[in-house]
């Protein structure tokens, strides 16, 4: 591996964590597409700054571009609150100006600036190490890594000093103003680091990878955990996961990086969508078909425990008057029988006092509004699940 | 080029007349349908969708070679489909919610595009010029074949839209409604979401993936403002779209190095603008000017209501006061008081003030109309 | 009130994300009452009468209007919806709304006609917005709002109406005007049921009334079952505290 190839691999790495912060509060907050508002927003404000500075990598053009990010969430809560559209049609709007304002001073001004419309869209990861930053002519490595590792500092210092408000008003915002913390501050300092974030990496991959790198592993660590600070782990764990073999996929395939990032992040979120354990789909039709099952058993022996009348209680009532297909009975009958929660006898279906119990406390459990304690009852009294 | 020659070159030139009749469709059936994406909360599926349908379009051009524009609009159909069932998969069997789900399908099938695209590039021999067209759009690839296309999927659109008009508002207003008089709630709701996605699809060429939601927003959010009638709200939105299409190309024909989709973006943003502040009914202006001659009328009001209070204690009430004690009152100025004279409601002799019959009718009117409001 | 059954619910069990919330309801609605339907919070009643119509699947048991399934009977069937479940924002006038009623009869393609708007403007008429007909919903009040959910409804002259808490937020005006709307249909002979929130109005605008707590506690006319018992039965323990209230 060339010095070269380290520097874009640790580059990418560091954005990819940079990203993951702010995106796993995103994620949290179902504020995902402001983050790809914002991607696109900023670009007018990067080339203004880039005309005034000359250098992308300035810090004047960070803040100024910061800025747009931070205007165009205004922009969006503006044109929300006049009720003239609809909220998602206010954030529809907005990007797509500001990202057209942006691509049109672009090639206006083609020939002054280094900037072009393909690397807005995925960035120049490949071109970062040849930008070197140089304090009193020494090198001291490629500019965009410092760009991006001060982001970075600053991201965890601010995360570090306000992780319990941060956590606090994302789950609660109510209690989180009673508390004194204002929602709004925490708000808007959310937005301003994710328009820096995004500042910072758009250089390297661009305005919508920018996006990927902040919802997808922010998402698919959301599929494996609920604990905001293992999500948070597993976001940034993935993210750099996605950089460095994303990276190597590029390399493979000789394209563009800031693609192979998001493909690897895609087929990432793709399998863990899939398998994960108790969120993914596989699992959760799994788990749907078994409770489709139970509800129904519980519905039968409901049945059985509120009429005494034999008709009612006749196996063949099951598809008479409940409404069920042939197998669909066969298997609930079976299950229940298994379970020993029922006797039939001549036909005639009867609880036993085993499902006598479970079916009182279960509608006790329903009426209280405690179904959660269904499941665990359910581990209790079932010997075979459905 | 400038504009002037546009238009005037507009009839006679074979190149921009097509160009100019294909972005006038598009801006059409984009806005009509756009209008249903609006009202159905979709506004962002739109957006999605246009940056899912980029990997379509480079394996289309990756299996065929060929770089006919049909071919690869399939390619970006499925794609789109594909995604869009995606973020509806995610949806119901995640907890992840729709916004987390847009952005993740809108950013991971763009990425694994780009990828594609860039491979594509780098290939020897490649024919792939051109492709990078479908990022930003660029109205001057428009042959007529396009626009024939164009042109009869509109018409099926405004055939079918027409047809089944009533079930499209029914179920955009009250689905659940819709679904106890005995629609097929689930045919209508696949009906419209396959024209949307189809209409993205065919603006791809024009606008690119990245603006093509804003093709399908603008017109309708400018439209939602001038009308309170669903037929016209959908009629304006593919006027606004179709000369948001025409005024974009000629902008963009007429420049150099202009793409055409932010500059159609940009024109029908100017739409909304105009409509946002400018509508009668909904607007920012006028609803400012509303709201200041309420607060005026209420000054003025008030006032009144305190000239009634006082001159409700004598049996006579144009019995004249001292124009002193109506300093105590806040909301007086001198400027209420002449509004006052003016409508007649008040009269002035010397530093004293009277209530006319007028005046302290319409103060008793203000008064039974406000404690009916309290109740 | 005649012997007719109208609506005959069996073993209904309805079950969000595979936790019953409604459980095995046998319920017979007699032809000509003014049935409330009333329950605690997530007690079901919203549940029961959508699932009645449709719109929700029901994991187990049927549901006969007069005799056969709701698919048949759909035309004798008319439903108010909770205003709230609406977007008041979109574009159509009062009369438009109205004129939905009759989309029903209308059926796949065909426009409402000259014989349908009439039919919508009578119905306004009877709920006293026939001056708002060209008034942009939205600009409506909330009583306004749920008396052209009403006038929707009428306009399908059905034989049985189903509504979902026509009475949340609206003015008193709009209140008896909407109970005396419907105790008129039930003087002629419809039957009406409503979900309905407010306990101390029931035994005054209601005759016939079901307490429904996730299972049926009990249905009956109003001032046989209207009592305690029942209340406490479906309202838990502290019921009487809290409608002193």
């Amino acid at each position: 591996m060339s010095n070269a190839q380290i520097e874009i691999q640790l580059i990418a790495s560091l954005v990819a964590i940079a990203c993951a912060i702010p995106g796993t509060f995103l994620v949290l907050r179902k504020m995902a597409m402001i983050s790809d508002a914002i991607s696109h927003s900023i670009l007018p404000g990067i080339v203004v700054g880039f005309f005034i500075t000359q250098d992308l990598n300035s810090p004047l053009l960070i803040l100024l571009a910061a800025l747009t990010g931070v205007i165009t969430v205004v922009l969006v809560e503006y044109i929300q609150k006049t009720g003239l559209v609809k909220e998602d049609t206010a954030i529809g709007l907005v990007f797509p100006v500001l990202f057209s304002i942006g691509v049109l001073m672009i090639a206006k001004k083609a020939n002054d600036v280094h900037l072009d419309i393909d690397a807005v869209l995925v960035g120049e990861l490949a071109l970062a190490p040849f930008d070197r930053l140089l304090i009193s002519g020494v090198d001291v490595g490629p500019k965009s890594l410092w760009v991006i590792g001060s982001i970075l500092i600053i991201t965890i210092v601010l995360l570090l000093a306000f992780f319990k408000e941060l956590k606090l008003s994302t789950f609660d915002k109510g209690l989180a103003a009673s508390l004194g913390f204002s929602p709004v501050i925490i708000h808007y300092g959310l937005m301003t680091v994710s328009s820096i974030t995004t500042v910072g990496a758009f250089d390297a991959v661009g305005a919508i990878l920018v996006v990927a790198l902040m919802i997808a592993p922010a998402a698919t660590a959301y599929l494996l955990t609920t604990d905001l600070k293992k999500m948070l782990i597993f976001s940034i764990v993935f993210g750099i996961f996605s950089a460095i073999s994303g990276y190597w996929l590029a390399h493979g395939l000789d394209a563009s990086i800031a693609g192979s990032i998001s493909t690897v992040l895609g087929l990432l979120f793709l399998l863990v969508y899939l398998f994960a354990p108790n969120k993914g789909v596989i699992a959760v039709l799994y788990r749907e078909k078994q409770q489709r099952i139970e509800v129904s058993l519980l519905t039968f022996l409901l049945h059985l425990k509120n009429h005494d009348e034999e008709n009612e209680r006749h196996v063949n009532h099951l598809n008479e008057h409940i409404n069920w297909q042939k197998v669909r009975s066969k298997t609930v009958l079976e299950l229940a029988l298994k379970n020993n929660m029922i006797v039939i006898n001549h036909k005639i279906v009867s609880l036993t006092s085993k499902g006598d119990e479970f079916t009182t406390k279960a509608i006790d459990y329903i009426i209280t509004n405690e179904d959660a304690q269904i499941e665990d009852m359910k581990d209790d009294f079932f010997l075979f699940r459905g | 080029m400038d504009i002037q020659d546009y238009f005037s070159l507009v009839f006679t030139d074979y190149t921009l007349r097509t160009i100019t009749l294909g972005t006038a469709i598009l801006g059409a059936v984009t806005g009509m349908l756009g209008s249903f994406a609006v009202l159905r909360k979709q506004s962002l599926l739109g957006d999605a969708i246009s940056h899912a349908a980029l990997p379509g379009i480079a394996i289309s051009f990756l299996i065929t070679g060929a770089k006919d524009s049909n071919t690869l609009l399939l390619g970006a159909l499925v794609s789109g489909l594909i995604g869009t069932f995606w973020i509806r998969g995610i949806v119901t069997k995640t907890h992840l919610k729709s916004d987390t789900a847009l952005g993740l399908i809108l950013s991971l099938f763009f990425g694994f595009g780009m990828l594609l695209l860039t491979f594509i590039q780098k290939q020897p021999n490649a024919n792939q010029a051109g492709l990078d067209k479908y990022l930003f759009g660029q109205a001057a690839t428009l042959v007529e074949s396009d626009v024939w296309m164009m042109a009869i999927v509109t018409g099926i659109c405004l055939f079918v839209l027409l047809l089944f008009w009533k079930e499209f508002k029914i179920l955009l207003f009250d689905k659940d409604y819709a679904k106890t008089l005995g629609f097929n709630t689930k045919a209508i709701d696949i009906l419209i979401t396959s024209f949307i996605v189809l209409a993205i699809v065919l603006g791809l060429q024009t606008v690119g993936v990245v603006l093509m939601s804003a093709m399908l927003l603008a017109p309708a959010a400018a439209a939602r403002q001038w009308t309170n009638s669903l037929a016209t709200m959908v009629f304006l939105a593919a006027i606004f779209g179709a000369f948001s299409g025409v005024f974009g190309t000629a902008i963009s024909a007429s420049q150099n190095n202009l793409s055409t989709g932010p500059v159609i973006v940009l024109v029908a943003a100017v739409f909304v603008l105009i409509s946002f502040i400018f509508s009668p009914s909904r607007g920012l202006l006028f609803k400012q000017i509303r709201f200041i001659k309420n607060r005026r009328d209420l000054e003025l009001h008030k006032t009144l209501a305190f000239m009634y209070n006082i001159a409700e204690t004598h049996d006579d009430i144009s019995h004249p006061h001292e124009i002193k004690i109506l300093n105590s009152f806040q909301g007086y100025t001198k400027g209420t008081l002449k509004k006052l004279v003016e409508k007649d409601y008040v009269t002035l002799k010397g530093s004293t003030w009277s209530l006319t019959d007028e005046g302290f009718k319409s103060a008793l009117n203000l008064y039974n109309q406000l404690t009916r409001n309290d109740e | 009130m005649s012997n007719k059954i109208a609506v005959k619910i069996d073993d209904l069990t309805v079950a969000y994300n595979y936790k019953p919330v409604l459980w095995d309801i046998d319920l017979e609605i007699p032809e000509g009452v003014l049935m409330a339907i009333v329950g605690p919070n997530g007690a079901g009643k919203s549940t029961l009468i959508k699932s009645v119509l449709g719109i929700l699947k029901p994991i187990a048991g049927s549901v006969s209007i007069y005799g056969k399934s709701y698919d048949k009977q759909r035309s004798l069937v008319a439903y108010v919806p909770q205003k709230g479940s609406v977007d008041w924002d979109f574009p159509t006038t009062a009369l438009d709304v109205v004129t939905m009623g009759t989309y029903g009869s209308l059926g796949w393609i065909k426009r409402p006609r000259q014989k349908q708007k009439k039919a919508a403007l009578e119905a306004l008429e009877k709920v006293g917005m026939l001056p708002f007909k060209s008034r942009q919903i939205s600009q409506l009040s909330g009583g306004q709002q749920q008396r052209i959910f009403l006038a929707r409804a009428l306009v399908q002259d059905a034989s049985i109406y189903f509504m979902d808490e026509p009475f949340q937020g609206v003015d008193a005006t709009t209140e008896i005007a909407i109970i005396n709307i419907l105790k008129e249909l039930r003087k002629s002979g419809k039957t009406v049921i409503v979900v309905h929130h407010d306990l101390q109005t029931v035994p005054e605008y209601f005759d016939w009334v079901t307490f429904l707590n996730v299972k049926k506690i009990a249905t009956g006319p109003v001032k046989d079952i209207f009592n305690d018992d029942n209340l406490t039965k479906t309202y838990g323990i502290n019921y009487k505290v809290s409608i002193q209230e």
